[in-house]
């Protein structure tokens, strides 16, 4: 029997109800490449209307079809009927069907601001393979950003590796995280790799799965505040990416910071506010003025 | 006089005695989970084939990460301190020693009487350390030991972009998945590795000769991409994964004699 991937994440589509896209004068689509899961969304007149989420294979092209006819999946519409696309996240140049590609730190500015409104001043994307502190201004126009990308402590991957290590499916880990009598000192090691050395000693000397996932989670949230202390945090705060969906690492960073994030819980209840899609949605944003321009 | 140096790495526990200042024997063990189980595998190990008993040994100095926790050493040393002694003493024209061990490195500076001078270190990520080679020789597929001779096969300079270890995992099986020869995947392995080492030197400048220790100067792919790197003569000792815990027995005899 193949060994559980406890890191694996569901993939899922979704079409927004009460829209008809044979009505909209402008559909666009904002794919977004990123290094460990690809996203497209699709907009009817500037409204999210479908949208898809998977993992990115091996080949950027590849995943980006892939994601592009998933999100299309049985809504009537076909890539033909979109007026412009945009690509953006890590694999952006290598999208076929796009016909610009901007950076993510744009797309996720503009996205978070478009999902969670004007007031939003500071993003917190924290991603597959790297973590982005965006400032932004009142209309998702980034002011200022610092970037880790170097390191997988404080991404997506570092916490796939402990969910893998602690056979703890990694949507139950920030539940599981606040399953102890006490919050325990965070994994003092700053590296995924040492970390993972460090929690194997914790297990070893009677630390349950629970307290070694809180530690790990405090650890991660030191980590991300130590970079949005850099560019400095204003409200409103949200934030975006897979890991936003880990309440254990949301709650710690609003704690850490002094600062709630702004309804981080929306996307339970309306896929449209999932925040791993604020970059595609973005994109889908600046596709719509795109050809509104180009049209005069 | 009979004086012992006992070093606790990430990975193992190495034990070097002195009889009247001259090696005498070597253990060593695991490190595992208990540093005192581990520390008593590798003295009874050193003991044994130095036909000697602990009751024997005049002053036995720690160094390392678990010092403090053997009753039996005396006093101990910090590992550059230990690196410095026992780096001159091995070649006298040394000034700088590199050690790269399993999940730290250094680098020490130090005068012609084995005295540490500056150091500088890196013990908070794997990717400048042997836990990079070891996570990067799983990833191959190719055993530890084959790293080395497998990296002086390459044929053609491959980048590697990640710089850590997580990352680079994953690079290495996208290197693989494109049918890149393994030896010019394990050359960019050390290439990487002696990238990172060599620009955490630089930070203290490097003074000939270049001394390299620690259980990753085994590691010939390593050796040899840190001579290019460098640009100058990389010396490499016997037995390099022992000289913190030569060090450590040096000083003990200094000690002892005090």
């Amino acid at each position: 029997m193949a060994k559980k991937e406890f890191w694996r994440w569901p993939e899922y589509r979704h079409t927004v109800e009460g829209i008809d896209p044979q009505n909209g004068k402008v559909i666009s689509g904002g794919v977004d490449i990123g290094s460990v899961s690809s996203k497209t969304v699709i907009m009817v007149d500037g409204e999210v209307f479908a949208q898809s989420v998977m993992r990115t294979g091996s080949s950027s092209p590849d995943s980006a079809e892939r994601t592009m006819n998933w999100a299309l999946e049985d809504t009537g519409v076909t890539l033909k009927d979109i007026h412009y696309v945009v690509g953006t996240g890590y694999g952006r140049v290598n999208i076929p069907f796009a016909q610009k590609a901007i950076t993510e730190i744009a797309c996720h500015g503009r996205g978070a601001s478009f999902m969670w409104g004007p007031s939003v001043r500071t993003v917190l994307d924290m991603g597959g393979q790297d973590c982005k502190a965006i400032r932004v201004d009142e209309r998702g126009k980034v002011q200022n950003f610092l970037m880790n990308d170097k390191c997988a402590a404080g991404t997506g991957r570092g916490m796939e590796v402990f969910a893998d290590l602690l056979s703890v499916p990694i949507q139950e880990v920030g539940d599981r995280s606040f399953a102890v009598k006490e919050e325990p000192q965070a994994v003092s090691s700053t590296c995924v790799v040492f970390a993972k050395s460090e929690a194997v000693g914790l297990l070893r000397s009677g630390w349950s799965k629970d307290e070694v996932l809180a530690a790990y989670c405090q650890a991660m949230a030191h980590r991300v505040v130590d970079l949005l202390n850099r560019v400095g945090v204003e409200k409103e705060f949200v934030i975006t990416g897979g890991i936003a969906k880990n309440i254990g690492i949301v709650k710690r960073v609003e704690k850490e910071l002094g600062i709630q994030a702004l309804k981080p819980d929306q996307w339970r209840d309306d896929p449209r506010f999932d925040p791993m899609l604020a970059g595609a949605v973005g994109a889908a944003l600046f596709a719509k003025v795109l050809y509104e321009r180009s049209q005069g | 006089m009979i004086t012992a140096g006992i070093d606790f790495g990430a990975r193992n526990v190495k034990v070097v005695i002195l009889e009247d200042g001259k090696i005498a024997a070597r253990g060593t063990a695991l490190t595992g989970f208990d540093l005192k189980i581990a520390a008593k595998e590798a003295s009874e190990m050193a003991l044994k084939a130095a036909k000697l008993k602990l009751d024997e040994i005049t002053h036995i100095t720690e160094t390392g990460i678990g010092q403090g926790s053997v009753e039996f050493a005396a006093d101990s040393v910090s590992e550059v301190g230990a690196n410095a002694k026992a780096g001159v003493k091995l070649l006298p024209s040394a000034r700088t020693i590199i050690d790269v061990g399993a999940e730290e490195a250094r680098a020490v500076k130090c005068n012609e009487s084995g005295a540490m001078e500056d150091f500088v270190v890196n013990e908070r990520c794997a990717a400048g350390a042997g836990a990079f080679v070891e996570a990067m020789s799983r990833a191959l597929e190719v055993e530890l030991e084959q790293m080395g001779p497998m990296s002086l096969k390459a044929t053609e300079a491959v980048p590697m972009n990640a710089q850590c270890t997580v990352f680079a995992e994953s690079e290495v099986v996208s290197l693989i998945h494109a049918q890149t020869p393994k030896a010019n995947i394990a050359c960019a392995i050390h290439d990487a590795i002696a990238e990172r080492v060599i620009s955490m030197v630089r930070r203290l400048g490097i003074t000939e000769d270049v001394l390299l220790v620690g259980g990753l100067a085994y590691d010939v792919g390593f050796v040899d991409s840190m001579k290019r790197g460098l640009g100058v003569e990389v010396h490499v000792p016997e037995f390099p994964e022992y000289v913190s815990a030569y060090g450590a027995a040096l000083i003990a005899r200094e000690r002892a004699k005090e």
